[in-house]
């Protein structure tokens, strides 16, 4: 795989070193003749990549269809004639500077796909169905003060039931089957008093419809299933987001490797296919798909994937290489040492898997309390039903009507507002900061945070070199900078940003390994490594940097550092002040980590630090009680931040570690931190509010029922009025400002 | 209240007709690539597509 994100342009690596992508075995031949390719592809952000994209395939003669699909990150081909002509169609999207890599359709979790339309057609007739048993419903309750007759009740209550009791079979599927599941492990949810509710409201307004009584509850079943169904769309949906970005990590593991046979020949292999000390072929530009020792040639290597590590690290022969990093400068010979699974990639992946299952046991709070409140609603209805049959003396009908009131009366509705309202709130507040909340409960987490554990790399500081300015002269700057314009390399960016408005030089020869070259008519100006300028080593220079060396000049030297984000230093401080464990978790070097933590204030610090180990030290944590969250955005951090009790990461972060993460922040500053954990803190105080008002509200309702008063009038104003109520006091986290919330 | 006997039935049909179209459009794949439109309708489709955006 080679992926171009790094590198831009492949035209200037020079494409005939670049191995062909062998695509031709995962095209499929359709019964229609046609050829079909599915492709995930790399670096789609706007409509001019779609664009250029399908565009360039479409110029095809041979190709019928070409449709990028933005939400998934994939793209499918479709061509008349052989299947083999999918390498090249693939390789004329990595042309354009995409990144590709094929993938089996059949593979993908079709069951959760399915899943995810199914809910969306559940939400449809459920909504239909509110919508017109609401139209029907106010009439009715009209009718109680404008004396309807009971022959235009029975009519309306029969057209309700026609449209209703469809929707509730249909529409409450998803709630049936995983209250089933629930009770069938001998355990409680939310589902089983929703399922009941729904279920028997439909049931007993059916049996009053039949027998022309006044309690018919549709209205009441199909709205509360309506509602319930938008809130497991929107969750299935962010769900299905962070599902997409796992399997392009997947997709990284699957590259292609041009194998190095010993008579000299090349052949292009999936990596799984390859042995231990084989020989591989690696282009510069291109991702290395196995865990290697570097045989011949010299360049360097983008590791920030696995360690973190926001400079390239040279490469030489000897030196070991590991699968998902990125080869920059120069062609190398490698030879395998460990493949597919016993690569350090697959071992990431496999204690994120770990991680994540262990979190998915938290229970989220609505689920904690529905655990004692279902219960306790199902023994009074029960009791209802068993004390007016005994004791009141009323046949079992009426007595049976009292007790589904109570059922009724006491439905979640409330409850189930409770906390799902207070979260689209506090969501919609934080997005507009540019905080992306992705796991549901990571709101009640983030508000029981007592500790916090911060990576270096990328989030602490900005992950990138930027110069250091020691005085150079600005002449020199200048002339830097405008050879720099015509190179990728991270320390030639980061002179770019320095002098921005320079106009680049032309004629600029990039030499792989050593530097940048311009001739002029006076010699040579060369923008390089130290050995490359003919500098003497010496000790004084622990940092990246690059020398200037120009005719009849002396060589300039220019020092890089990854500075710490512009608020680093003041956010740490307020949350120290505000009573937060701050500890720093680097696989950084120590003598890096040391004078980060001193510049920043973090007493508690370690380096080195390999996924395994982070996820280890956040077990200590969690075995003396804390509750962490962990920042942190590279790959190394992966296992981590899904180990943690919560966790958050930059949006700079790449898929996998935004995928892990609860929650992701934009920008460059740290300030969304503590706004994220002030913003987590009310939301949980408004929850328990709410919670008390419903409460408070089933404490009044409930006796009413109990003795037999509630009608559906009285019923459908209390349950609207007390799910008003919540929804009322849960706006407030959107008012006031954020001092205030501070303050308190 | 003679009205209602065709007055409802002309609700729930308007109703069903809305629900159909929406069934259709989850059926023909509309709801597959949600934010791929957005950027499409930028698209000039009479252009060669010999220009960078």
């Amino acid at each position: 795989m080679t992926a171009l994100d790094l590198q831009g342009n492949p035209q200037q690596q020079g494409a005939g070193v670049l191995p062909p992508l062998d695509c031709s075995a995962h095209a499929i031949k359709d019964d229609d003749g046609l050829s079909r390719l599915h492709l995930n592809v790399e670096g789609v952000h706007c409509g001019g990549c779609i664009r250029k994209i399908e565009g360039a395939l479409q110029g095809q003669p041979d190709v019928r269809q070409a449709r990028v699909n933005m939400t998934t990150g994939r793209l499918v081909i479709a061509w008349e004639g052989a299947a083999a002509r999918g390498s090249e169609l693939a390789q004329l999207v990595e042309s354009l500077g995409f990144g590709v890599t094929p993938f089996n359709p059949e593979r993908r979790r079709a069951d959760q796909d399915r899943e995810e339309t199914e809910l969306l057609r559940a939400l449809a007739i459920a909504g239909f169905a509110a919508a017109n048993v609401m139209l029907l419903s106010v009439a009715i309750w009209a009718g109680h003060f404008y004396d309807m007759g009971p022959a235009t009740r029975g009519l309306l209550h029969w057209f309700s039931a026609l449209i209703a009791l469809p929707a509730i079979l249909y529409a409450g599927r998803p709630f049936y089957r995983s209250a089933l599941a629930a009770l069938r492990g001998s355990g409680l949810n939310m589902d089983v008093p929703i399922s009941l509710a729904v279920l028997l409201a439909g049931g007993m307004s059916l049996f009053e419809t039949l027998t022309d009584g006044v309690h018919a509850y549709f209205d009441s079943a199909v709205t509360l299933l309506f509602f319930l169904l938008i809130g497991r769309y929107l969750d299935r949906r962010a769900r299905g987001k962070a599902r997409s970005a796992a399997e392009r990590l997947l997709a990284l593991r699957s590259g292609s490797v041009t194998l190095l046979l010993p008579d000299g020949r090349r052949q292009v292999l999936p990596a799984s296919r390859v042995e231990k000390g084989q020989k591989v072929l690696v282009a510069a530009g291109e991702r290395i798909a196995v865990d290697a020792r570097v045989v011949e040639g010299r360049s360097e290597v983008d590791s920030s994937l696995i360690t973190g590590e926001s400079l390239p690290k040279p490469a030489k022969p000897g030196d070991q290489v590991f699968a998902g990093t990125l080869n920059l400068a120069a062609p190398m010979t490698l030879e395998v040492t460990a493949v597919d699974e016993d690569t350090i990639l697959a071992e990431i992946v496999r204690l994120m898997e770990l991680a994540e299952q262990k979190r998915a046991r938290y229970v989220v709070l609505a689920d904690r309390v529905a655990g004692y409140y279902a219960p306790v609603v199902h023994l009074l209805a029960l009791l209802t039903f068993i004390g007016w049959l005994m004791i009141g003396g009323l046949a079992w009908q009426p007595a049976l009507l009292i007790a589904i009131a109570v059922l009724i009366v006491t439905c979640p509705c409330a409850l189930g507002l409770a906390v799902p309202v207070v979260q689209v709130i506090a969501s919609g507040r934080l997005l507009r900061r540019g905080i992306l909340l992705k796991s549901a409960s990571a709101l009640e987490r983030l508000a029981t945070v007592d500790s916090i554990v911060f990576d270096k790399t990328g989030t602490l500081t900005r992950g990138r070199p930027d110069l250091i300015d020691e005085g150079q002269p600005k002449e020199a700057l200048d002339c830097a900078a405008s050879l720099a314009a015509a190179s990728r390399h991270p320390l030639a960016q980061a002179l770019v940003r320095a002098r921005p408005d320079i106009e680049p030089a032309s004629g600029v020869q990039e030499i792989p390994g050593c530097g940048l070259l311009l001739e002029t008519p006076e010699g040579d100006i060369r923008l390089g490594s130290r050995r490359w300028c003919g500098i003497a080593d010496s000790e004084d220079s622990p940092g990246p940097e690059l020398w200037l060396c120009r005719p009849q000049r002396a060589p300039l030297r220019f020092a890089f550092r990854d500075q710490p984000r512009r608020d680093a230093a003041e956010v740490i401080r307020r949350l120290q002040a505000q009573g937060y464990e701050i500890e720093l978790l680097s696989g950084d070097r120590p003598a890096t980590a040391a004078a980060v933590a001193a510049e920043l204030g973090i007493e508690v610090w370690r380096a080195g630090c390999t996924p395994a180990e982070k996820c280890q030290r956040l077990a200590e944590l969690e075995a003396q009680g804390r509750k962490t969250l962990m920042v942190g955005d590279g790959l190394n951090d992966a296992p981590a931040l899904a180990a943690a009790f919560v966790s958050l990461s930059p949006a700079s972060a790449i898929d996998i570690s935004q995928t892990a993460a609860d929650a992701v922040f934009q920008g460059e500053d740290l300030a969304p931190l503590p706004e994220l954990l002030d913003v987590a803190r009310r939301a949980e105080r408004l929850v328990k509010q709410n919670f008390g008002l419903a409460f408070t509200y089933n404490a009044i309702a409930v006796p009413l029922a109990i003795v037999g008063l509630v009608t559906p009038l009285v019923a459908a104003i209390c349950m609207s009025a007390s799910s008003l109520l919540v929804i009322g006091n849960a706006l407030r986290l959107s008012r006031g400002s954020l001092e205030a919330g501070r303050g308190r | 209240m003679s009205g209602l006997l065709y007055l409802i039935p002309i609700a729930l049909f308007l109703g069903l007709l809305g629900l159909a179209a929406f069934l259709w459009a989850l059926r023909s794949g509309q709801f597959e690539d949600l934010d791929g439109a957005s950027h499409r309708i930028l698209h000039d489709d009479d252009d060669d597509g010999s220009r960078d955006p």
